[in-house]
């Protein structure tokens, strides 16, 4: 089973509910987390453990300028505007680039090569028994977050229970990281803020036809906007958490709520099970 | 025209609240921008009266006429995005992978494929009590959000350019939309939390700006949470001479003013809203000595 | 010399258009004659990558300064591998003010 944990909204403790959900199963079970906000990874700072890394490559085109008479078919074709051809060179803006491949397809002198170019990092530990972490990350100033996502998955596939946990947004790195998973929980807090995210977000697990379900977190009691929206939208809240100064210590200091309070563990074993019964997995 | 973005890194450090709440202190004629596109937040505070939308076009996006198709796969075999779906036989796009490059439309030996014309948001312009407001929509699941942040942008400056001040909420994160937000800035303010996570991202965040040219401000919000990890993150200010020029307490009137729809400054003298007061003549003061290192 | 400025319309006589990659035409000039010739942007609503094909668009048609309002990273970092000068016009004048500001070297660099 693959699980998703997302949030439209930043800050609401998709992280927080990723790790202590890994960290509880991890004792019975075979779990393998992802850290899918490859711009700010940070699952890793709750799992300090030796790990190692490999770097993600995407491929950009290099012109073999004794083989190029500077057509400008390939500038033309870009549809990024990623290559310019001057009159004695051709100018490439790498950040520009998606690794498409079409100037290498339309040069009618097979003068464009693809050469790997690192964008990001996989890093890979075994923080305690019965865990796996993968944590993809991009390089400062790089804007292509998806290829670093896809090969992060990459690395959990087929393994029985994958954990991934998302960037904020609705945008492509966070299509890109649901694009699979069997279930999606939708972290949120009850302001309209964390409200008018949650809806945003509930939007893109159903346009992409995944079982969706809440949870409230740093609830200070005043939820019955977030109940009332999650009851017209057939959603299941899945668990509640309650602010308390406490529980923000545990966070900020790095810690693991289950760590620290094992008397938690209970709670995210039921929501596993809440999990696996929006999955439609069998028990 | 001086041009500040608040922005985080890390999210959810309450970026959003200390933007709208500045929007109300900082002196001169002013022009708002929520570049926050994925999740447009800075209207739920500034109460805006709309006074229009565009369509956003994004990139262009493929689409297969069934009719020319002659089922060779070759638009599959070569798309690098997994964009191109076939079911028995028939082939389409999914617009929620495809980039828009148009390779498809080069390897297609009957023609059947052409790039298509997408609306993929809607650009709002709005005015509140504090000047004008752009912000934007984008279809949820759509691509080209470091896109709709430029046009936002150019929006605002093209509007509006005539203000004293551009006053940006950003995105969270390092990729492509704060790429878009922090280019062409004067400063950026950085406004983050007492925690591992929030000094980690604060570092990531302020190594994409060294790559831009703007000042780099810190602001802590709630660093009464963690004092230890506050100590922290000032110690790493000192040592990289960033100016760390805020602290805002935790305080529930913050929640209490956002379900209020107003910036926490407008609700009396809460500990949250005297910091930030002391945040707005900070930032003046800065923006108004050049030489200060960035 | 050919000098491009970004304009709103197709004569010397529309306002300079501030925006590059997006102005609707771009009028190229002769530095000495005074003759031009406009060209319409084909690029003025396209979705990504515009500042480097307008400013492949005006390479090939051999500008050699080019005056604008606003100017992005990647058009300008074309520009200036080609040895293309750039200048700002903000004054809110026709793109023969802005002509006659570039003759009369009172135009700023772009930075």
């Amino acid at each position: 089973m693959k699980l998703a944990v997302a949030s439209g909204k930043g800050g609401t403790g998709k992280s927080m509910v990723a790790a202590n959900l890994a960290f509880t199963l991890a004792s019975t079970r075979q779990v393998t987390l992802v850290d899918c906000d490859v711009e700010e990874p940070n699952l890793h700072l709750f799992f300090p453990a030796p790990a190692t890394t490999t770097e993600v490559t995407m491929p950009v085109p290099v012109v073999d300028e004794s083989a190029c008479d500077h057509c400008g078919k390939c500038g033309e074709f870009c549809q990024y505007g990623a290559i310019t051809v001057l009159r004695d060179r051709i100018l490439f803006l790498p950040e520009l680039c998606h690794s498409c491949g079409g100037c290498t397809l339309v040069c009618p002198n097979s003068a464009i090569r693809e050469e790997p170019k690192r964008i990001g990092t996989l890093t890979t530990s075994a923080p305690m028994s019965g865990m796996k972490l993968v944590s993809g990350k991009l390089d400062e100033g790089n804007p292509h977050a998806v290829p670093i996502i896809r090969a992060a998955k990459i690395l959990a596939e087929g393994d029985p229970l994958v954990i991934c946990d998302s960037a904020p947004g609705t945008s492509c790195p966070v299509v890109e990281m649901l694009d699979g998973c069997d279930a999606c929980i939708l972290v949120t807090e009850s302001t309209p803020f964390g409200l008018h995210d949650l809806e945003l977000a509930v939007d893109v697990a159903a346009r992409l036809d995944i079982p969706a379900g809440v949870i409230i977190n740093r609830s200070d009691g005043k939820d019955q906007e977030t109940l009332r929206f999650c009851a017209g939208q057939d959603l299941d809240v899945l668990m509640t958490i309650p602010f308390s100064r406490e529980i923000a210590a545990i966070q900020s200091r790095g810690d693991l709520l289950c760590r620290a309070r094992p008397e938690w563990q209970e709670d995210f074993c039921s929501l596993y099970l809440k999990c696996r019964s929006l999955a439609g997995v069998e028990r | 025209m001086i041009r500040i973005a608040v922005i985080s890194g890390k999210g959810g450090t309450g970026k959003t609240m200390v933007t709208a709440a500045l929007s109300r202190l900082l002196s001169g004629s002013l022009v708002l921008a929520d570049c926050d596109v994925d999740a447009a937040n800075l209207e739920l505070v500034q109460s805006p009266r709309l006074l229009r939308t565009d369509p956003f076009m994004g990139m262009k996006s493929a689409v297969i006429d069934p009719a020319a198709c002659v089922q060779c796969g070759e638009c599959e075999a070569h798309c690098r995005f997994g964009a191109v779906d076939r079911d028995d036989d028939k082939y389409r796009v999914n617009p929620l992978r495809c980039e828009g490059c148009a390779v498809c439309t080069a390897v297609c030996p009957a023609g059947a494929v052409t790039m298509q014309p997408r609306q993929t948001g809607e650009i709002k312009y709005s005015e509140t009590a504090r000047g004008h407001l752009v912000h934007a929509r984008l279809v949820s699941g759509a691509g080209n959000s470091g896109l709709l942040v430029h046009a936002v942008k150019k929006t605002a400056l093209e509007r509006d350019g005539q203000c004293d001040l551009f006053l940006i909420d950003g995105p969270p994160g390092t990729g492509c939309p704060l790429i878009s937000t922090i280019s062409g800035v004067d400063a950026v303010l950085v406004v983050t939390e007492p925690s591992v996570s929030g000094l980690h991202d604060l570092k990531r965040v302020v190594a994409v700006c060294r790559q831009f040219r703007p000042r780099v401000l810190v602001a802590v919000n709630r660093w009464d949470l963690d004092p230890s990890q506050m100590e922290k993150i000032e110690a790493w200010c000192r040592d990289e001479n960033i100016s760390l020029i805020g602290r805002i307490p935790f305080d529930p009137a913050v929640i209490d003013a956002v379900r209020a729809g107003v910036p926490v400054t407008e609700t009396g003298a809460s500990p949250a809203a005297q910091a930030i007061r002391t945040l707005a003549v900070t930032i003046e003061q800065e923006l108004s000595n050049p030489d200060r290192p960035k | 010399m050919k000098i491009c400025i970004t304009a709103q319309g197709a004569t010397p006589d529309t306002k300079v258009e501030e925006r590059f990659g997006r102005a609707p035409y771009f009028i190229l000039m002769d530095r000495e004659t005074g003759s031009y010739e406009a060209i319409a942007n084909p690029f003025a609503d396209g979705a990504g990558g515009v500042g480097p094909k307008a400013a492949q668009l005006i390479l090939d048609r051999k500008a050699e300064a080019l005056v604008s309002g606003l100017l992005g990273g990647n058009a300008k970092a074309v520009l200036d591998s080609a040895g293309v000068t750039q200048y700002t016009y903000r004054a809110g004048g026709s793109v023969r003010d802005a002509f006659d500001a570039f003759r009369n070297n009172t135009l700023e660099r772009a930075e």
